[in-house]
């Protein structure tokens, strides 16, 4: 019995080596892995949400969403998301009609036949800085800042041979949220010799070259937190990459568990069928 | 012989338990696929109470307004039709409430909801939407007429007339103001 | 197999039954009583794996599909709000295209045990043609479901993808607007794509019927590669290989799991996320993993073939790579005849053993320098492993049968399995055999 198992076990293990390559090339493939950047590799933070048991810290979020009203939202949309998604920060829903009143969305047309502004509603999606692409385009020199929904996952830096091999095993994922953190605190002066144009600022960890149109966005006590929180660049890189992370996948938390329960279940279900196997085939040469 | 037993008893468990594990996958994989088709995280969020302003609506006056995608009349009654629907002899209803029950959104301490009837804008026989009766004469009662099938309500949406079997159903609701009315919650 | 069933109805519905339709019989002479070589290994587990997968690719994209826009200004928003606002949207959707993924994975396993054991071989050809029909219908597939979500790979994808056919001469351009439906890939395009891709899998699932109808005709491969002599040498199909197959698929869903829940987005493109625009092409963009050794081949041909020391070109770099990608596929339909040993399972063939592994491995490389850029030294070796990818089926399989020294093979598959069994120092009686079966 032990060496008809040696000897299935073996190619299987040639198949499947060669297959988590195979599957791992697509991952490494980046966005720029022809120019060689991002010229540094991202940061990589230890996240509340990384792991098998991965969740979002609300306290965390919600000095996120203070940085997002107070700093990227006067250039950056958030489309995809309803003001009732901040529910899942752990705000009220009397916080969240009061947050979503702050902004005045056009509704209508009515009975008159008439467009009409009035606040918006927790049912209204986040309302953007600009009326469109254009003008958010035209507004910053043809640089469009992207929206933020899903930033923290449209970004993901080469990981490149063979560390993508080890990430399918340490579970990592983080990639886009360790990107925006390190391209926030990344900002500094350009070396000798690096000639950085007109209007774009030298950051080592930016995706599609060596400098990017944003300038450096967040300072030391850029906002000031409810909760007491020392609002260092640092911290707050992490608060708004953990924001946008939640953004982007507001499930995380809800869908690691139920991955936890549905791998257990299947490697128990596994356990009995290989007993049963077992059984059935004892008195079977084969 | 009994070591024999002992082993089909240990296989028949195992046997049972994975019977078992197999069902609990299946239902698993089952309850998902069933549970998608609820209404979304969108259309709950849009079943939420809403505000209507009715400053303008005089009396006689009727809007239809749309509640988790489904119309709602509000009939602003005449003080000539509330007495009408509260005077009407109780035979001619197939499905009998009091008028107290049919226009039961007061306001805060005031008669504000005596004056406004809210209900169903959707037959309860087959779901297609009444259409109002115009006020002829004398006869201040008649609400509602449905296209369908000829059911008859009156206008607080009391069916005096079948198929229909039940009257116009009730919304909750309430008046946050004189001039607010909420539908969704009471 | 064909011939005499050994299913008894019960008496009253099920004989009323079985003399009108008779369906029961059916399911009882393919999946119960049917008679499977008792020395399957693993690697024969993939083909009920695949029928899972199918099954599992078509009822979730029925169900997402409940949900999802097929509008170019709406779709791919629609797959986000599946994800954030539909009870289990996020599992079902991540569930859809990782389970495309594990599809091909299982395939690729699926094609490798064929290659290996000689599944090929007469009588089994239209089987094996079947099969690669049924992977090509994949594939095609894969490419329109990858469309859908409307990001910036499904776009630039499809107008990669779709200007193979522009490649065409004279009449390419034309062909290519037909399947787009407009001068670019746009709006009409996702319509079509969404229509095809409901539709396609539903063919798959026909040849399938097809696939494995031959198989129970012609009867299973087994690692030996000895045909089927006596009823000592099989065993029915249940409970032995439901038991054996049922194992191998929830071990194979548990690891599908694992990336469906914890890692969705190890497998696809970080520029998917962003909506689909027109005027912008990611920096460098790949197809899918499954894809790669294809489109691997479809670069390797950068130059033109014409008739040397002349101006004539006959077959540009563009067509050039296009009839090799292609053909990079449809030799597959060639390999029966290709492959000229008449020993079946590798196992007894020292050389082709060799041989077969180093294919393997310049297929897993060459899928690894299709994500690589087109520059530098990866470029002579794309076209390096791409020469070694045709080779192999033009030069090794045809040169190797006719002078490899075959290794002694068993003289049925029982006795296989009692060498087997001595040698590991087992001593079992044969307990099980088979309904009674003489194929026929």
């Amino acid at each position: 019995m032990t060496t008809i198992t040696a000897r299935v076990l073996s190619p299987i293990r040639v198949l499947t080596a060669g297959l988590l390559v195979a599957m791992g090339v697509s991952l490494a493939t980046p966005a720029n892995a022809a120019s060689g950047y991002p010229i540094n590799k991202p940061r990589e933070v230890d996240w509340s949400f990384s792991g098998p048991f991965g969740t979002y810290d609300k306290a965390q979020l919600q000095r996120g969403l203070k940085i997002y009203t107070e700093v990227c939202a006067a250039c950056h949309s958030m489309n995809l998301l309803f003001y009732r998604n901040l529910a899942d920060l752990g705000y009220t829903d009397e916080q969240i009609k009061n947050y979503a009143a702050e902004y005045e969305v056009t509704d209508g047309p009515n009975d008159d036949g008439e467009m009409f502004e009035r606040p918006a509603r927790a049912t209204d999606r986040f309302k953007g800085p600009y009326l469109n692409v254009k003008e958010a385009a035209y507004a910053n020199n043809g640089a469009l800042p992207p929206d933020f929904s899903l930033l923290a996952k449209a970004r993901a830096p080469e990981r490149g041979f063979p560390t993508f091999i080890f990430d399918i095993f340490t579970m990592y994922a983080e990639n886009g949220a360790d990107y925006i953190y390190s391209l926030l605190v990344g900002y500094q002066e350009p070396p000798e010799g690096v000639e950085v144009s007109e209007g774009l600022h030298y950051n080592p960890y930016f995706v599609a070259g060596s400098a990017l149109a944003m300038a450096q966005p967040l300072y030391e006590e850029s906002v000031e937190y409810d909760d007491g929180t020392v609002a260092s660049l640092d911290q707050q890189a992490k608060d708004i990459s953990a924001f946008m992370m939640w953004a982007a996948d507001p499930n995380l938390p809800q869908r690691k568990q139920r991955g936890f329960i549905v791998v257990l279940f299947l490697l128990g279900f596994a356990g009995l069928l290989y007993a049963t196997k077992k059984k059935v085939w004892a008195n079977v040469p084969h | 012989m009994s070591s024999n037993e002992e082993g089909a008893t240990r296989r028949d468990f195992l046997y049972i338990a994975t019977g078992a594990a197999a069902a609990v996958a299946a239902g698993g994989v089952v309850w998902p696929l069933v549970a998608q088709m609820a209404p979304n995280d969108r259309e709950k969020a849009a079943g939420a109470p809403q505000e209507i302003d009715v400053s303008s609506i005089e009396p006689g006056m009727v809007v239809t307004v749309v509640w988790r995608g489904k119309p709602y009349f509000i009939r602003h009654l005449t003080e000539e039709e509330v007495a009408a629907a509260a005077d009407a002899s109780q035979d001619i209803f197939r499905d009998f409430e009091t008028t107290d029950i049919r226009l039961s959104a007061a306001g805060e301490g005031d008669d504000t909801g005596k004056s406004w009837a809210v209900m169903a804008a959707n037959c309860t026989h087959l779901g297609c939407v009444p259409s109002k009766v115009e006020p002829d004469g004398d006869n201040l009662l008649d609400g509602w007429v449905c296209p369908c099938h000829g059911s008859k309500f009156d206008v607080t949406g009391r069916v005096t007339k079948g198929p229909a079997a039940i009257n116009l159903p009730l919304p909750p609701y309430r008046f946050a103001s004189a001039e607010s009315l909420v539908i969704g919650e009471a | 197999m064909s011939g005499h069933s050994t299913y008894k109805p019960g008496p009253g519905i099920g004989k009323w039954m079985d003399d009108r339709l008779p369906l029961a019989r059916l399911m009882h002479d393919s999946f119960v009583s049917y008679p499977v070589p008792r020395n399957l290994n693993n690697f024969y587990t993939f083909g009920g794996i695949l029928m899972i997968m199918l099954v599992s690719q078509i009822i979730t994209g029925i169900v997402i599909a409940m949900h999802y826009v097929p509008d170019a200004n709406l779709a791919f928003n629609s797959v986000q709000d599946l994800r954030r606002d539909v009870a289990y949207g996020n599992t079902l959707q991540s569930w859809h295209t990782v389970g495309a993924s594990f599809f091909f994975v299982a395939v690729y396993i699926h094609i490798f045990r064929g290659l290996y054991y000689g599944s090929y071989k007469a009588p089994r050809e239209v089987l094996w043609i079947l099969g690669v029909v049924i992977y090509l219908l994949m594939m095609a597939t894969a490419f329109m479901g990858y469309v859908l979500p409307w990001g910036q790979m499904s776009y630039w994808g499809a107008q990669v993808i779709t200007s193979f056919f522009s490649a065409i001469p004279l009449v390419g351009e034309t062909v290519r607007e037909f399947l787009l439906g407009g001068y670019a890939v746009g709006n009409a395009t996702l319509n079509r794509f969404f229509s095809l891709h409901y539709l396609l899998p539903f063919m798959i699932a026909g040849i399938v019927i097809l696939h494995v109808w031959t198989l129970h005709v012609t009867g299973q491969t087994n690692p030996t590669g000895v045909e089927v002599k006596s009823k000592q040498d099989v065993i029915p199909f249940t409970p032995y290989a439901t038991v054996k197959d049922a194992l191998a698929l929830v071990i194979f869903l548990a690891i599908m799991s694992y990336f469906v829940f914890f890692l969705p987005d190890y497998l696809g493109h970080a520029d998917n996320y962003i909506p689909a625009n027109p005027l912008v092409t990611p920096a460098h963009i790949v197809p899918e993993w499954y894809f790669l050794p294809f489109y691997a081949v479809l670069r390797a041909v950068d130059f033109n073939i014409g008739i040397p020391f002349t101006e004539i070109v006959l077959i540009d770099s563009k067509l050039g790579g296009v009839l090799a990608m292609f053909g990079a596929i449809a030799i597959l339909f060639f390999v029966p005849w290709l492959d000229t040993s008449d020993v079946r399972s590798t196992n007894y063939r020292p050389l082709y053993k060799i041989f077969f592994w180093l294919f393997a491995i310049n297929a897993v490389f060459l899928g690894y320098l299709g994500s690589r850029p087109a520059e530098g030294i990866w470029i002579p070796l794309t076209k390096a492993s791409t020469f070694w990818y045709f080779a192999h089926f033009l030069v090794v399989m045809p040169a190797l049968g006719l002078f490899e020294k075959p290794l002694p093979r068993p003289a049925s598959i029982m006795d296989a399995v009692m060498a087997k069994a001595d040698g590991a120092g087992a001593s079992a009686p044969s307990a099980a055999t088979s309904e009674p079966n003489t194929k026929g």
